[in-house]
């Protein structure tokens, strides 16, 4: 058929190519029927071939699966033991020019307790919300309030992969606490409401949250997770109020 | 492919499934320690943090 553009014996050359074709796959045809192994074998051999690749893609796209959901988990425990250890040391040694001290990104400036999400709910806060800091844990928007500060102490943590920090902020109710271990201190939050927001609703992170640019006068703290769960679509926003100040206790299990 | 593989291994049945079983560690862990790590950065399907277009809130910029 694609000789018939060939110019002016192509309408009579046609029907004479066209049957020489049809014997063509008559001999194609004895062919394969002679030999097995032929080109009808190599044609099985490519769709298994092909098939085997798409199972293979399957399964590995499965372990990927496993690997964000229990796999990334690792790094951020590795991390946390490291962070939790150093934050201690810290606290423990003297107090050298506390009032310069400035915390780089990636550092544990703070631990973080939730009663309701287990007795052992524990971790260290690190400065920064980019993504190699929120590997590590929970992370402090950088520039908001520090702990206990009037205005708002926000900290954004992940909610499926990565440990899972912030897995559970759906069960906090109002009035359970979130307890923030600094140096000097520890600051009783109490939950004061829930909401769910757009990803672009930056305003929950102002000093007062939803007013832009307002003095703020309260101290006030607020966690930012995705939601639903597995899904970048929404961020579940937790908002909470000092209610208490107390002066930091050592326990003995602080080591682990 | 796999059936290919499998003519190609050395030794007799229980040393080939042996060295299969090994192979296919060997492809795991490769892919959990160093392929997943790497596609997992680019991917970033769970983010957390509210923010304007592609960086993160601050209000009072840091120095990293």
């Amino acid at each position: 058929m694609s000789l018939s553009g060939g110019g002016d014996p192509g309408r009579g050359t046609a029907s004479s190519s066209g049957a020489a074709t049809s014997v063509g796959d008559g001999e194609a045809n004895a062919t394969i029927g002679a030999r097995p192994d032929g080109r009808r074998g190599t044609l099985r051999a490519i769709i298994r071939g092909i098939g085997e690749l798409c199972i293979t893609a399957g399964l590995i796209v499965l372990l990927f699966m496993a690997y964000e959901l229990w796999g990334t988990g690792r790094y951020t425990r590795e991390q946390q033991d490291r962070l939790s250890d150093q934050l201690l040391r810290s606290w423990n040694a003297p107090p050298a020019r506390v009032t310069t001290e400035k915390v780089k990104l990636g550092n544990g400036i703070a631990m973080i307790r939730i009663p309701r999400l287990g007795k052992d709910y524990r971790y260290v806060i690190v400065e920064g919300v980019e993504p190699r800091d929120l590997r590590k844990g929970p992370g402090h928007y950088p520039g908001s309030a520090m702990p206990g500060q009037i205005g708002n102490f926000v900290v954004s943590g992940h909610r499926t992969t990565y440990s899972a920090p912030f897995n559970g902020l759906d069960r906090l109710r109002d009035g359970d606490r979130i307890l923030i271990d600094t140096r000097t201190a520890q600051y009783v939050y109490k939950v004061t409401g829930r909401r769910v927001v757009k990803p672009t609703a930056v305003e929950v992170t102002a000093p007062v949250p939803f007013r832009p640019g307002a003095k703020p006068t309260e101290r006030l703290i607020t966690l930012t997770t995705c939601h639903p769960k597995f899904s970048a679509a929404k961020r579940l926003i937790v908002f909470g109020k000092l209610a208490e100040r107390r002066p930091r206790r050592l326990q003995p299990s602080d080591g682990g | 492919m796999y059936a290919w593989i499998w003519r190609h291994l050395p030794g007799s049945g229980p040393v080939r499934a042996l060295i299969a079983l090994g192979l296919a560690a060997v492809v795991v862990l490769l892919l959990w320690n160093v392929a997943f790590p790497w596609a997992e950065s680019k991917i970033q399907f769970d983010r957390n943090t509210v923010e304007h277009g592609g960086s993160a809130v601050t209000s009072t910029p840091t120095g990293r």
